[in-house]
């Protein structure tokens, strides 16, 4: 589905990925561990093709498409969806509208009819009860006064609606407490199928006890030292980076 | 010179003007005259209007209604401006003069007055002397001299004690004719004691000559009395208005007003409020998008003379091209004014780096006790919320125009009739979307 190679990044000036290899196939969980700074958000800012970062060799290529050259908006509709570890207040758009233009857009894209208003509200209240959103929250602007746990629920919401191929999810554990984490995990867990993979950017092993993943890399300086089985994380837990970046200096 | 032409002008038709006009309507004119022909048109050099210039817009050879001639068709049966799904008390004010509904859709509450000032000056003088001019600073002034001047009618609202007018009346100003015009003219509201009332403005122009007017309303708000101002303006490239609204507020009053400018040649709103009782709010509020070499300038002078009222000022500006934007802002405190809030927000999104604002904070706060604020921002449109919206598949097109209406948004939710509201919406939704030339539904522009 996925297949990076060789892939390096810049913001301003600065190179933050260094060389990423990595394939990820349908029906996969890849989770992605690493230090502070060792480039993880910025992979999935790449992916989901924010401009501030501006790729300076590699290809990706998602299902067989060429996903450097697409716009943003272009990837979303292929099936890409970053949950951001920072999702955006946008006070003055209401969520409703802005779900009722993105699920359009994606349907123009795929040639379809713009949804009904009645197909429309079905599909929210039953995406919302996925992560136990409150309909008060949905008839705000975008994450408007909506609290961290209430954003990533947000994000996790919208990847229901939006059904993707590939979601990446950027940190979407953290500022999470033990309730929401769990109300997310089990959102991604529900979304999961054979035909769809996930990306899952952590800094902590908790949230791997609930999305269990079949394969865990760990980035550093820009670029994945080791990969291995679900055991890796454990390990991560209980020894941190230190050996990860002694071993590699050596 | 410019100011000459309407020297000689006055000097020779002074009498036809006041042979057509109500006595009353005539009693400062000379006076104001005299004024004008002192002060001028106002001058770049005045702080007031440095970035705008009023004085070559009257340089052109525009024709004047002086002998009250009047239309050779009905507006109401030849233009339907009635903005769809409002219901509205309609009227029409055509160049400079005012004409009353025939057959109006909807009644108004016993008492309530909707008339031509120049003939309510004649048959109620004794309603309209205690507030005539007394809002003025036609001494002072140059804007208002001129329109005490050449003012022959316009339009009287009339609301009396306790009486809840809940249909908004909606003032359609008409530009019309085969030559290059301008209109001068008058208008007057009074709403007493406990009345409530809401009026609408929409400005128009039906064809595209050269319009020039200079409008003026003066606003009289009781005691606990409340008064909403909604003024649209969709004219076109070729149009120059002067709109002034000038505002007494009693005690426990409400003022509102929106000033939308949605499509315009040269704008120039002075909004001056004189919060001349305890416990009042006045909140003034305003929109303009412009591009083009459109220029919009708005001008708020916001009195607070009595303690413990609040005031609101909030404009928000949407510039592309090399379209032109100005805000000014003025809050005076008196010096016995204390526990007054008084704030001000002016923020603004240039889409090119060819479009300017120019926004001016003027704070003069002679109380110790009270709050204020005042902030200007200007920028671009959020590139994280742009690219969060494209990040689920909305094109970069579709997530500016999101973003914009989305900046616009606060301005609006202070329209409180829900039909106008969804109205204006769409309206800058269409004028966002480039759709918006002329005001749709709208025979007048078709």
């Amino acid at each position: 589905m996925l297949v990076i190679k060789d892939l390096h990044a810049n913001v301003n000036g600065k190179e933050i990925l260094s060389g990423i290899n990595l394939t990820v196939n349908s029906g996969e969980i890849h989770a992605i561990m690493g230090p502070n700074g060792s480039g993880k958000s910025t992979l999935s800012a790449v992916l989901a093709g924010n401009p501030v970062f501006e790729v300076t060799k590699g290809e990706v290529y998602f299902q067989g498409k060429n996903l450097l050259e697409m716009a943003p908006e272009d990837r979303a509709r292929e099936g890409v969806f970053l949950s951001f570890q920072y999702p955006v207040e946008i006070p003055g758009v209401s969520m409703v509208n802005f779900m009722r233009t993105a699920i359009n857009e994606h349907r123009k894209y795929n040639n379809l009819e713009p949804i009904s208003a009645s197909d429309f509200l079905k599909l929210m209240r039953e995406k919302k009860e996925i992560v136990e959103l409150d309909t008060k929250l949905t008839n705000r602007s975008v994450n408007e006064g909506f609290s961290g746990g209430e954003k990533k629920r947000n994000e996790i919401f919208q990847m229901a609606m939006l059904n993707p191929k590939l979601s990446i999810l950027d940190e979407t554990d953290s500022g999470l407490d033990i309730d929401a984490l769990r109300i997310v995990a089990n959102g991604v867990n529900q979304l999961k199928n054979s035909d769809n993979a996930s990306i899952v950017i952590t800094h902590y092993q908790r949230l791997l006890e609930y999305i269990v993943p079949d394969f865990v890399h760990i980035l550093y300086k820009g670029r994945i030292v080791k990969t291995a089985g679900k055991e890796l994380a454990l390990i991560l837990e209980e020894k941190g980076y230190d050996w990860i970046k002694q071993e590699i200096e050596e | 010179m410019v100011k000459q032409q309407y020297i000689t002008l006055y000097q020779q038709y002074a009498h036809i003007i006041k042979e057509k006009s109500a006595p009353l309507l005539n009693s400062i004119r000379d006076a104001a005259f005299k004024r004008f022909e002192e002060l001028g048109f106002p001058v770049k050099r005045d702080k007031d209007y440095e970035y705008i210039d009023i004085q070559s817009s009257y340089d052109h050879d525009f024709g004047l209604n002086l002998n009250r001639v009047s239309l050779d068709v009905d507006p109401y049966k030849v233009f339907t401006c009635d903005v769809p799904n409002i219901q509205s008390y309609l009227c029409f004010i055509v160049n400079d003069t005012f004409y009353a509904n025939p057959e109006p859709k909807i009644s108004l509450p016993k008492g309530v007055i909707v008339a031509s000032l120049n003939e309510i000056c004649t048959t109620h003088p004794d309603l309209v002397k205690p507030y005539l001019f007394k809002n003025m600073d036609w001494e002072n002034d140059p804007n208002q001299a001129f329109n005490a001047t050449f003012a022959q009618d316009g339009l009287f609202i009339y609301v009396p004690k306790n009486v809840v007018v809940d249909v908004p009346i909606q003032l359609v100003n008409l530009m019309h004719g085969n030559d290059d015009l301008l209109a001068v003219n008058h208008n007057l509201i009074i709403v007493e004691e406990g009345a409530s009332v809401k009026l609408l403005v929409c400005d128009h122009a039906s064809n595209e000559k050269k319009y020039l007017a200079n409008r003026l309303t003066e606003i009289f708000v009781g005691k606990n009395a409340s008064y909403e101002h909604y003024k649209i303006e969709n004219t076109h490239n070729q149009t120059m208005n002067l709109g002034t609204v000038l505002v007494h507020q009693d005690d426990d009053s409400r003022f509102l007003s929106n000033t939308l400018t949605l499509h315009n040649g040269i704008t120039r709103n002075n909004i001056t409020v004189h919060v001349d009782g305890q416990n009042a709010e006045a909140i003034v509020g305003g929109l303009a998008i412009g591009d083009k070499t459109q220029k919009i300038d708005n001008y708020v002078s916001m009195n607070h003379l009595k303690p413990n009222s609040t005031s609101l000022q909030l404009f928000k500006y949407i510039l592309d091209d090399q379209a032109k934007g100005v805000f000014t802002g003025k809050i005076i405190i008196k010096e016995d004014a204390q526990k007054i809030a008084a704030f001000q927000t002016c923020k603004t999104i240039c889409l090119t780096n060819t479009a300017t604002i120019n926004t001016k904070p003027q704070l003069e706060i002679f109380a110790d006790d009270v709050k204020c604020s005042h902030g200007a921002t200007v920028g671009q449109l959020d590139e994280t919320a742009l690219f969060y919206l494209r990040s689920r598949g909305i094109p970069i097109n579709e997530a500016k125009l999101l973003l914009m209406y989305a900046f616009v948004h606060d301005v609006l939710e202070h329209i409180s009739v829900d039909a106008v509201k969804d109205r204006i919406r769409l309206l800058v939704e269409k004028r966002l979307r480039g759709e918006l030339s002329k005001c749709n539904g709208c025979v007048i522009c078709k």
